[in-house]
């Protein structure tokens, strides 16, 4: 594939180069004017190269969506997800229609109006009715967009305590995530840098009872259908916990307990069975065949071979190993979530081990 | 014609400019008062950063490419951190931080605005050189040592400032987090700082000399666009970069003298920082006070420079003078009051996150406005396709292209799931990066002539430079914004990390391909104009036929821009094709376009633009 694609583009751009050479060589005339401004020859060539240009975008957009549509995300894994995912749509449909419209003006007005010798330009200085309708188009398409999109945000960022959200805390460090669950309270104990200490590596304070259930983990379980509502530390520099399948993303700040709530409301297994992620693990794990076989064949190891899951990403420059902090995230029924929970061991249990 | 500039007397000359003092090399290419060649200093050190911020590019491109090559040209560019053919993660953000700081700043606002501002602010309203020739001389020196203190800081022992372009504390404030937040930081800041410096007398200079050095007729609403938004991009510029310089202040002092503005509650490399009560969240709002304003800093004088081609090589004037002067006026004050929109998923209330949306909607009003003016100013033009206008058709192009996405990342819903991936890489690219550059290079192909002495760039060279570059534009930035709605994090040394992306290795060998081939063809641009400079062929003194006054200035230069009096004007910037009242012909028979200087004539009708 890769292969193709970079044939493919060296061929393409081969064929604009002779093109190109060859249109300049047909141009090559007697010019009564300077020869390094712009003659009748050159204004027409390159009229026609402007429409060929116009031809090129349609078709790079074609071709992209074509060879990479299928890299996009999936369908949202959350309640509100499919919420952006529309609106989303709608900006992308406006953009588009007038991405099209607006170019095909510009490069066709380029070359309609490629100039001569014996045209006259029309002195057109101003009008005011065509001013105000580009003014008022896109105020009212704006209007529409702020309207909705305002909408959808306080939607997504206003929490409502009634919801009995599930209180996730998640912690970021240089490079790695964990996650603090409430316990049986469902509610975090209060946390510092200063209080860091030995296994306690949040800093959870230990003379707070809230704290004493909690429940630090490396890999992040959510149950499906219950709001969840993450509250974010970060211990030394910004983070960014991003995890696109949800649409979901909070800054974690030192100094500031940052907030970010979601439903999901697809569990890992059934996006597993999802055609697209379907259609992409396959893809992928093709791929890794493909490099596999060349890694052997160099004495190093195989690559392993890829199964979906949800995850969660470092999306603000974090240091070296930026590229490299990510945490799992499995989504699964209340039941599961309940019996992987009742597993890990409380910040107290934790704390009293290493005391003894 | 120069010989008699150096000798003809004071009588011509009102104003004291000292011309007529013998010049040594030191006072005429060196420590030179005047606009005319401090433009081209600024061209030159400009081009020269230019680059170098490019050739940073290819090197991480190279390596977004081919995770898993080993080059040999990282070890030669990047020594120690190439070892073996393999970049280190370090110098990766290290490249990305210093190739986003050099084009922004060294490139698109000392190279741009610097360069032509200088050159036109003086010829186009007619004055004999800026208010202040000294702080004029001054402003570079201070660019060109802040150029060379960010140069410098390339080749300290632990790396150069490797936080981001946008520098945000912890991450830059602590050693510990990051080897480049040590030395590679400190000069970095201090590189700025002077750099904010240099811009600021510049700044105001250029504010004065619209302000006061405009000649007799030239009335505000005669000005060209070129000069409207350099005076509007000054203003700006005074208003805004002194936040960033209050930014880099504090966080020099929360580095080196233990104060907290930006630090609380850190506990890193095993031990708890004494640092308590800070937020980085304020070090955003006071970056971004000065970062949203730069990018239209950057873009307010290309949209000036293509006004200007556009008209001249469309033999019309520009379509909506005055609703292009009002949108410059309303991008400027909106671009204050939008930069919560790089925030809004930082922690701030989201409440702000809802005003700052509404704020920077509004400015895609006066940004549709200029485009579709544009657009109606090509409509029955009689288009001259000089390099020149080719750049200027395409930078309206990349700027709506550009332009249309941030609809999406401005509206902070959506902003959620694209806020630091790629597609927000290749919206600012395109809309600010590219539709810039092309701003500069139209700059550079209309008014070679008047910085060199009445020599022109080849055309044939600049068609080439010109198609390649902006199919590889496209090529390079199109596809990118596949690889953001992903969900791939921009500053990621390599995606192998996630097997997730493994399937976007394709696309980035592509843009890969397209950066390699558009940076080549700038070797055909680099030729052409230092090749020009020397050989090239000499034009008539008015090559485009344009109706600004920097065409009636000498084509030798000579200090004080003309020979004679100044010029009077009596009309706007935009008399192309006016018929007179018959509608038999021009209002000068055979020509048409009447520069400004020439008085209402007889047989024309007076308009109101």
């Amino acid at each position: 594939m890769t292969a193709f694609l970079v044939v493919l583009v060296i061929i393409l751009f081969g064929i604009s180069v002779w093109q190109m050479s060859r249109i300049f060589q047909l141009a090559q005339g007697k010019t009564s004017i300077h020869s390094e401004i712009a003659s009748d020859k050159d204004n027409n060539t390159n009229g026609y190269l402007m429409m060929g240009f116009l031809a090129f975008m349609y078709i790079l957009a074609i071709l992209s969506f074509w060879l990479w549509g299928d890299v996009l995300l999936p369908d949202s894994g959350s309640e509100h997800g499919s919420k952006i995912d529309n609106l989303m749509l709608i900006s992308m449909i406006i953009i588009f229609l007038v991405g099209i419209l607006t170019q095909w003006l510009l490069h066709y007005f380029a070359f309609i109006y490629r100039g001569n010798k014996t045209k006259r330009a029309t002195f057109y200085a101003d009008n005011d009715k065509l001013e105000f309708i580009w003014t008022i188009i896109p105020v009212i398409v704006l209007a529409g967009l702020i309207i909705y999109g305002l909408f959808t945000w306080t939607d997504i960022m206003n929490v409502d305590k009634d919801d009995d959200p599930l209180i996730v805390e998640l912690y970021a460090q240089q490079f790695n995530w964990k996650a603090r669950y409430g316990g049986n309270d469902n509610t975090l104990g209060e946390a510092n840098v200063r209080l860091i200490e030995g296994v306690n590596q949040l800093g959870v304070d230990p003379a707070d009872p809230n704290g004493q259930d909690d429940k630090i983990v490396t890999e992040l379980h959510l149950p499906v259908g219950r709001k969840v509502l993450f509250k974010m530390r970060s211990q030394d520099v910004l983070h960014s916990a991003y995890m696109p399948h949800f649409r979901a993303q909070m800054n974690c700040v030192p100094g500031m307990i940052t907030q970010f709530a979601f439903t999901p409301t697809v569990t890992t297994a059934e996006m597993r069975q999802n055609d697209k992620i379907v259609d992409k693990v396959a893809r992928i794990n093709e791929i890794r065949r493909e490099k596999s076989v060349a890694l052997t064949a160099a004495g190093d190891e195989a690559l392993e071979p890829y199964e979906f899951d949800y995850i969660l990403l470092c999306n603000k420059i974090c240091g070296i190993s930026h590229y490299n902090m990510q945490m799992k995230i499995i989504v699964e029924s209340e039941e599961d979530y309940k019996t992987w929970l009742a597993e890990q061991p409380t910040v107290g249990e934790q704390l009293s081990n290493e005391t003894k | 014609m120069s010989a008699h500039a150096q000798v003809h007397g004071v009588e011509d000359h009102h104003d004291d400019h000292g011309h007529h003092h013998k010049e040594t090399f030191i006072t005429k290419y060196i420590f030179s008062q005047d606009h005319k060649m401090i433009s081209k200093q600024y061209l030159i050190t400009g081009l020269f950063m230019g680059v170098i911020g490019i050739l940073m590019s290819l090197l991480f491109r190279l390596q977004l490419a081919w995770p898993d090559h080993k080059f040999t040209i990282f070890e030669i560019f990047l020594g120690k951190w190439g070892t073996d053919g393999v970049m280190d993660p370090s110098i990766y953000l290290a490249l990305v931080t210093i190739h986003g700081t050099i084009m922004v700043f060294f490139v698109l606002t000392a190279g741009l605005s610097g360069t032509f501002s200088n050159l036109l602010i003086p010829l186009q309203i007619g004055a004999r050189d800026m208010a202040s020739g000294f702080l004029n001389m001054v402003s570079y020196w201070l660019f060109f040592l802040s150029s060379i203190v960010m140069l410098f800081s390339l080749f300290v022992e632990a790396g150069p400032a490797s936080a981001g372009w946008t520098i945000y504390p912890p991450l830059s404030a602590l050693p510990q987090a990051i080897p480049g937040s040590g030395a590679g930081m400190t000069l970095w800041l201090s590189s700025i700082a002077i750099f904010i410096a240099s811009s600021l007398l510049g700044s105001l200079n250029y504010i004065v000399t619209v302000i006061n050095l405009r000649t007799k007729g030239m009335s505000m609403t005669r000005l060209p666009l070129t000069i409207w938004a350099f005076f509007v991009t000054a203003i700006i510029g005074v208003v805004s970069f002194p936040v960033l310089f209050s930014a880099a202040l504090m966080l020099i002092m929360d580095r080196s003298f233990g104060t907290s503005f930006f630090l609380s509650d850190i506990y890193i490399a095993g031990e708890v920082l004494h640092h308590q009560g800070g937020s980085p969240v304020l070090f955003e709002h006071l970056f971004w006070f000065l970062g949203h304003p730069e990018v239209y800093i950057v873009i307010l004088p290309a949209m000036g420079i293509v006004s200007e081609v556009m008209a001249t090589n469309s033999r019309k004037p520009i379509f909506g003078y005055r609703a292009m002067v009002a949108s410059i006026l309303a991008i400027a004050f909106l671009s204050t009051i939008v930069w919560g929109h790089h925030m809004f998923i930082s922690g701030m209330n989201p409440f702000l996150g809802s005003v700052f949306t509404f704020t920077t909607l509004l400015i895609a009003i006066p940004s549709a406005v200029k485009a579709f003016n544009w657009i109606t100013t090509l409509w029955k033009g009689n288009l001259q396709m000089n390099t020149a206008m080719l750049f200027s058709i395409a930078f309206v192009s990349t700027f709506i292209t550009g332009g249309l996405t941030g609809i999406i990342l401005g509206d902070s819903a959506l902003d959620i799931n694209v806020h630091d991936t790629y597609f927000v890489v290749a919206h600012f690219h395109l809309v600010m990066g590219i539709s810039a550059l092309y701003g500069l290079l139209a700059g550079v192909y209309h008014w070679f002539p008047k910085m060199f002495q009445g020599r022109m760039m080849s055309k044939k060279l600049g068609y080439i430079h010109f198609w390649v570059t902006s199919i590889g534009a496209y090529g390079i930035f199109f596809p990118m914004h596949f690889v953001g709605m992903a969900g791939l994090p921009r500053r990621y040394y390599s995606n192998t990390a996630f097997p997730y992306f493994d399937d976007l290795a394709d696309i980035n060998v592509v843009m890969t391909i397209f950066a390699i081939i558009t940076i080549a063809v700038q070797v055909v641009f680099l030729y052409n104009f230092f090749h020009s400079i020397f050989y090239g062929k000499i034009g008539p003194k008015n090559p485009w036929n344009a109706t600004t006054l920097e065409w009636t200035a000498e084509v030798k230069h000579i200090h004080g821009n003309w020979d004679g009096p100044i010029p009077h004007v009596y009309r706007w910037a935009y008399d192309y094709s006016k018929l007179n009242k018959d509608e038999t012909d021009y209002v000068i028979p055979g020509q048409d376009f009447i520069p400004q200087n020439v008085p209402l004539q007889d047989n024309e009708d007076e308009l109101d633009h």
